[in-house]
């Protein structure tokens, strides 16, 4: 796996070094907090509701057993215990102290992680596939692409004051499982009619107040001028950008006030000027990087103990459907650790579970890990014959949960349990949807529908782009949740369709099982997704049961 | 006419730790809700913010936050500060914790 150059370990130490001053002199006086507030901003800490919170860098969501345990550690040590994983594919923890934060920092250094560019309006942790290097239907691994970004846009001059913060993702597959297209640059590898790989760039994705679907700027950019373009959209949206309004500055604005035809211009003529000032050097370090990428030697073994197990056990069985994914290599599956447990926080783990899962990886995974924006922890390459045991492990640490894809496999971001910047709470309205559904026993029965919870219009829940999408509001100080109905991250991304009035807390709940349960009586078979369905009747059978002859409250 | 003033407490996070906190009459920094001072007074309510502002050793943030009296002392009257009063609802962390 990659590992941090020499270079890379000496910048972030110094930056650890140097940020440790920075609290010293905050918490002897030298400093000011407006002073102190960027300082500490750029290096991923802020101060919300109840406390400090440190938002530490994962990049592309790849993570290896030895970084697993030290944020293990760290949570233990300095925090309360847990950490919870992010849609941005973060981790988060939620109680540091201000005086211990440069020792986390340090932990951090010392197994080549970091917080920098975790905040401010900077190029922000370059997201990926969470199946990166191992899915069946991947063209190629995005993640040295991936790595090229991140060492390209860390402290990168001209890019460390954009008009607002730019988020790149990137998938090496034509499925798209990275959300590409609700992103300020997705990238989305294809292959050219001569079969070469490259990219569809896309550009102006982004959720939040002003929910936009990307719009495609090139349909095929040769792989190897990715890197060029990247930095011409950046320099383009950094002239054009707008820095009177925070609300309009994300380069979504920028695309729609400008228009498709000229900004598609302005980069390919800003493109013309860098590409030959690049001269191959970054080339030069994608191949390098390429080479620390390289797969692990997959074995060649039967996989009878899979077939047997998966035949006689029905828990296993039910495991395995919803938590295995196709893998590129014969014999191997994709394993999805659900951090979901029905009633628990979603993307939380505990210490231990980190531990146990970092070990899980080094005696059935190659030692490879990764973190999805669905809040769950990947093992990328397990052999089938190895899932029994690995299964029975999972269910011992209390992180067998079969409900990938399902209705509890809930994103919800950490809303005003924590969020200074929330409206309302996410977290309850998930554990209790989980709860709900589980004591139900419907979730298998309704089959994949993706849940995603907001408790602002920042929308880090993503819930325009949930099958049922849930945004937490404050209507005159009471939490009010909107429901937005068919919204798609997927390849054929699209934005949900507001229903009409929000919910009150204590009717959210019953409001989706109404919605879930006309699903149920008028799809035309099993078979037919809630997503399918929807598409097919339109809003008309859902807005009816959640307004029509119920009690429903109209709390807006 | 004027618009009628909502008595306030000062609240604010403490530089080192981050918690929640309240301005007492007594200049003390509390945990609890209950002990802060309820301000009915709007010049007095920006006197007691700049003071708070000026503890920059101490707290970080402070801002005048609806209230009201109860019988116990003030209680919040919205639901975000009533949140901060006692912590996250997913966990017994913070506040739910310390105050034990």
């Amino acid at each position: 796996m990659y590992s941090y150059s020499e270079f890379d370990e000496a910048f972030v130490r110094a930056r650890v070094a140097q940020f440790s001053q920075q609290v010293e002199r905050r918490l002897d006086g030298s400093l000011t907090e407006e002073e102190f507030r960027p300082l500490r901003l750029m290096n991923g800490l802020y101060l919300q509701l109840h406390a400090y919170m440190l938002r530490v860098a994962i990049p592309y969501g790849t993570i290896n057993p030895r970084q697993m345990r030290q944020l293990a550690h760290i949570a233990q040590t300095w925090d309360k215990g847990y950490g919870h994983f992010t849609t941005r594919q973060n981790i988060q923890f939620n109680w540091p102290k201000l005086e211990d934060v440069p020792a986390i920092l340090q932990a951090l250094a010392d197994v080549g992680m970091h917080a920098i560019q975790t905040s401010g309006n900077c190029v922000r942790n370059v997201t990926a596939d969470h199946f990166a290097g191992a899915a069946a239907d991947e063209i190629e691994d995005p993640r040295p692409v991936a790595e090229l970004l991140r060492q390209w846009s860390t402290d990168h001059p001209e890019f460390q004051f954009l008009p607002r913060k730019f988020k790149i993702a990137i998938t090496g597959s034509p499925n798209d499982r990275a959300v590409t297209r609700a992103h300020d640059i997705g990238l989305r590898m294809v292959r050219n009619a001569a079969g070469e790989p490259g990219f569809e760039v896309m550009v102006g994705g982004g959720l939040g107040r002003t929910p936009m679907i990307a719009h495609t700027v090139r349909d095929f950019l040769p792989k190897a001028d990715l890197l060029p373009y990247v930095e011409a959209v950046l320099s383009v949206y950094n002239t054009l950008g707008r820095r009177d309004n925070k609300y309009k500055a994300r380069i979504k604005i920028t695309v729609h006030e400008t228009g498709k035809p000229e900004i598609t211009r302005m980069i390919e003529e800003r493109f013309a000027e860098l590409r030959p000032l690049f001269g191959g050097n970054d080339q030069k370090l994608l191949a390098e990087i390429e080479e620390a990428f390289a797969p692990p030697a997959f074995r060649v073994a039967p996989t009878d103990a899979y077939d047997a197990f998966y035949k006689a056990d029905p828990a296993f069985r039910a495991w395995a459907d919803t938590n295995l994914h196709d893998h590129k290599a014969s014999g191997y599956a994709i394993v999805t650790i659900s951090l979901k447990a029905h009633g628990e926080t979603p993307g939380d783990a505990t210490a231990d579970q980190m531990r146990e899962i970092a070990a899980l990886a080094e005696e059935y995974g190659h030692s490879e890990l990764r973190i999805s924006h669905e809040q769950n922890v990947i093992l990328p390459h397990v052999h089938k014959s190895d899932l029994p045991a690995l299964h029975a492990r999972l269910a011992k640490a209390g992180l067998a949960t079969a409900n990938v894809g399902l209705i509890s496999d809930i994103i919800a971001c950490p809303g005003m349990d924590y969020c200074a910047l929330a409206t309302a709470r996410s977290i309850p309205i998930a554990q209790e949807i989980a709860t709900r559904f589980d004591a139900l026993d419907l979730e298998h029965e309704i089959g994949p529908l993706k849940i995603k919870i907001s408790g602002c219009i920042n929308a880090c829940g993503h819930h325009h782009v949930g099958h049922i999408g849930i945004l937490g509001l404050d209507r005159a100080g009471v939490e009010n949740y909107q429901i937005t109905l068919g919204g798609d991250g997927t390849e054929t991304a699209t934005i949900g369709e507001k229903t009409g009035p929000g919910f009150a807390y204590d009717e959210i709940v019953p409001a989706v099982e109404r919605l879930v349960r006309a699903y149920l009586s008028v799809r035309t078979s099993q078979e037919e997704t809630f997503l399918q369905t929807y598409r097919r009747t339109g809003i008309d059978p859902f807005k009816a049961a959640l307004y029509d002859g119920e009690d429903s409250k109209d709390a807006a | 006419m004027s618009r009628r003033f909502i008595p306030k407490v000062v609240t604010a996070n403490r530089l080192r730790e981050g918690d929640v906190v309240y301005l007492t009459a007594d200049d003390r920094w509390s945990l609890l809700h209950h002990e802060a001072e309820l301000i009915e007074d709007e010049a007095q309510a920006n006197l007691r913010l700049l003071f708070a502002a000026a503890q920059k050793l101490y707290v970080v943030g402070a801002y005048l936050a609806d209230a009201k009296a109860g019988p116990n002392g003030p209680e919040p009257v919205h639901f975000r500060e009533a949140f901060r009063t006692r912590g996250p609802s997913n966990y017994a962390h913070g506040k739910q914790a310390d105050l034990v």
